[in-house]
């Protein structure tokens, strides 16, 4: 028996609150407050208490799907991509830059979010970059 | 946040909460707010609806919506009047007063009484609560920043914690509560249209320059690109084709939802990254399968500026992969250098090396320390836990004069009621995560709208539980709660719901400046369904 915890970050509110993801034989069995968290200081709410509740749920996405008509087809990876980069850059080449925009998230990493403004700037050359936060 | 959660049980003497329903939206601040209430702090709640931390409020006004700007001149104005104003702050560390005044000096508690509903009394014995309690702070969410005069507000909210010296001292300060955890990230790592990360503006030579250097490429675009519901509107136009979606939900997060879905069904190419199907997804022509918060490694940065790790703790299901992942693969796929990181951590090296305020953030000190809050430039800087100490970043600070403009569409005869839109404790934004979380989902299982007896007497409810709500662009059919927390007039849809979804009945118009849609405050009729 493996029983492990990992510290982490709720990923709901920006309050913040420090969490333990309980891990036991690599499955989350539970979550636990952090009580040298500066903020949360052992105590979290009932979103944060059910943090891991949603990750294993069966409507997860779990592979790359391409539209075909009205419905989506499952593909590999290198299929997905390829027709992404494909596409895009076929877009930017026609309309030119400012035709392609990009969402970023306000629930995926600080790496994630300047990785993805990256890729638009640095590649299309477009500053349409925002994120849904305003709203 | 200029200041500290943590401040606030420590420090704070008075609180101003504004257009936040703190205990549902943001459960762990509004407990430190509860341990300083304890030790006799003073909580002042300003909101259209009696939330939940009103009930612990000294002071409780409940304004009409969308007429922040009156209200705030109006404290000014007392507070000014009854010389209650920090005057060194202001001589020392600030300019533009005498412009302000002139403006402020228009707001006498009895015209306030007017246009807000808030009795002058009650405006005066606030104005005198907050500016004799010092250390001060205001706490508020998108109920400030949701409107045509979002900025004007914001603007307002700090005239007045620099005309009672709130500003760089621990406790103090203007604190915008951030609803999703890592916004604050989102948009110190250049997640908008107009900065490329920590603020550096894309128009600005300097910036672009070494931006360039940074990333080995030529032709960076100093144009100020578009917003979120710019590009919908583009998208609709033709002008954008593309558009390449990120862990977000637009179709049920925008305003009038009915006219962003026909926009985004324009598009030539869509591709949504997301860990589960949503409105967006289902238009997309690539789904990306992303990995959740548990999944991965990186890091969130909390509304008070606090850079936290976020750590790995179980593989993301089936073939899904980490977002950060899925870019640099797309980014080598597309030729592009600069995308062959080997991990989180090679990222945020980069990032120090570009944001100024993430100069001294590495993972081993996280680690160690736990959170670090920007700015922190160098290693071996310790953080800045609140903001302008001895100096604002422009070094003085600037008096704002803002006059009062009505909201954008107001009731009438055919639309009586003034809808706003909020959050409820048990869901979270559009409910992709917490609908299904089951023990949340039961506890708040149905979309509603909140309505005041008097309003449902007067429009003859009469015992029926089921309305439709109708505005200008579209009608959604709810159930309606009944409670005399809400302003009468003021109707309350919470909008985490796709099936009868808030979003559908708001309006797109937005603030000159921040872009932000007017989502809490449009018209509209309320029908009884039989
Ligand atoms: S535990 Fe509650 S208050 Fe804390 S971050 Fe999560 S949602 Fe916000």
């Amino acid at each position: 028996m493996d029983y492990r915890n990992i510290l982490t970050i709720c990923p709901y509110c920006g309050t913040g609150c420090g969490l333990y993801l309980q891990l036991l034989d690599g499955e989350i069995v539970g979550v636990l407050p952090a009580k040298e968290h500066p903020v949360s200081q052992g105590k979290l709410c009932i979103k944060g208490w059910n943090a891991a509740a949603f990750l294993r749920h069966p409507d997860r996405l779990k592979v790359p799907l391409i539209r075909e008509g009205d419905r989506f087809r499952e593909a590999s990876w290198d299929e997905a991509l390829g027709l992404v980069a494909e596409r895009l850059l076929h877009i930017r080449d026609t309309y030119g830059p400012d035709a392609v925009g990009f969402l970023v998230s306000a629930r995926c990493t600080n790496e994630e979010n300047y990785l993805a403004q990256k890729l638009a700037r640095a590649v299309f050359k477009t500053n349409n970059v925002d994120h849904c936060a305003r709203l | 946040m200029t200041n500290s959660v943590p401040e606030f049980s420590e420090h704070t003497r008075c609180f101003l909460i504004t257009g936040s329903n703190t205990t549902e939206a943001h459960p762990l601040v509004a407990s430190h707010v509860m341990k300083a209430k304890e030790r006799g702090a003073k909580v002042i709640v300003v909101d259209p609806r009696r939330v939940q931390i009103a009930q612990l409020a000294d002071l409780y006004l409940q304004p009409r919506p969308g007429t922040d700007v009156a209200w705030l001149n109006g404290l000014m104005y007392v507070i000014v009047t009854e010389e209650l104003a920090d005057q060194e702050f202001i001589e020392k560390r600030t300019e533009g007063f005498e412009e302000m005044w002139r403006v402020v000096q228009q707001y006498p508690p009895e015209r306030v009484e007017e246009i807000t509903g808030i009795p002058a009394d009650d405006l005066r014995a606030a104005a005198r609560m907050y500016a004799q309690n010092k250390p001060a702070a205001v706490l508020y969410t998108m109920g400030i920043t949701q409107h045509t005069t979002g900025v004007d507000n914001v603007k307002c909210i700090a005239n007045l914690a620099m005309l009672t010296g709130n500003l760089g001292i621990p406790g103090g300060g203007v604190n915008p509560l951030r609803g999703q955890n890592n916004v604050q990230g989102a948009c110190d790592m250049g997640g908008l249209p107009n900065v490329y990360p920590a603020y550096q503006p894309v128009t600005s030579p300097e910036a672009k320059a070494k931006f360039e250097a940074a990333w080995g490429v030529e032709g960076l675009s100093d144009r100020v690109g578009l917003t979120v519901v710019e590009m919908v509107h583009a998208a609709g136009e033709g002008r954008l084709r593309a558009l390449y979606v990120m862990g977000e939900n637009p179709l049920l997060s925008d305003p009038d939802i009915q006219h962003a879905r026909e926009c985004l069904e324009k598009l030539d190419f869509l591709v949504v990254q997301d860990i589960f199907p949503t409105e967006t997804t289902e238009l997309a022509h690539v789904v990306l399968p992303g990995a959740a918060f548990a999944e991965k490694d990186g890091t969130f940065t909390a509304t008070d500026r606090r850079i936290q790790r976020v750590r790995k703790a179980v593989d993301p299901p089936g073939q899904a992969k980490a977002d950060w992942e899925i870019l640099c693969r797309l980014g080598q796929r597309l030729g592009a250098p600069g995308f062959d990181f080997a991990s989180p951590e090679e990222i945020m090296a980069e990032i120090t090396r570009v944001a100024p305020s993430y100069g001294g953030v590495t993972y081993e000190r996280l680690d160690r320390e736990g959170s670090l809050q920007w700015p922190v430039p160098a290693v071996d800087h310790p953080g800045t836990p609140y903001l302008h100490k001895e100096k604002f970043t422009r070094g003085l600070g600037r008096f704002h004069a803002i006059e009062f403009h009505e909201a954008a569409e107001l009731p009438d005869e055919e639309y009586p009621f003034i809808l706003t839109t909020g959050r409820i404790m048990f869901q979270y934004h559009t409910g992709t995560m917490t609908r299904r979380s089951p023990k949340l989902e039961q506890e708040a299982p149905e979309p509603y709208v909140e309505m005041h007896p008097d309003d449902a007497a007067r429009i003859g409810l009469d015992g029926i539980r089921r309305v439709r709500v109708v505005s200008r662009r579209g009608a959604i059919e709810v159930a309606v709660r009944l409670t005399e927390r809400i302003r009468p007039g003021v109707v309350f849809i919470p909008f985490h719901y796709a099936e009868a979804a808030a979003n559908i009945l708001t309006h797109a118009a937005l603030d000159p400046v921040a872009k932000i849609p007017e989502l809490k405050v449009c018209a509209v009729r309320v029908e009884p369904v039989p």
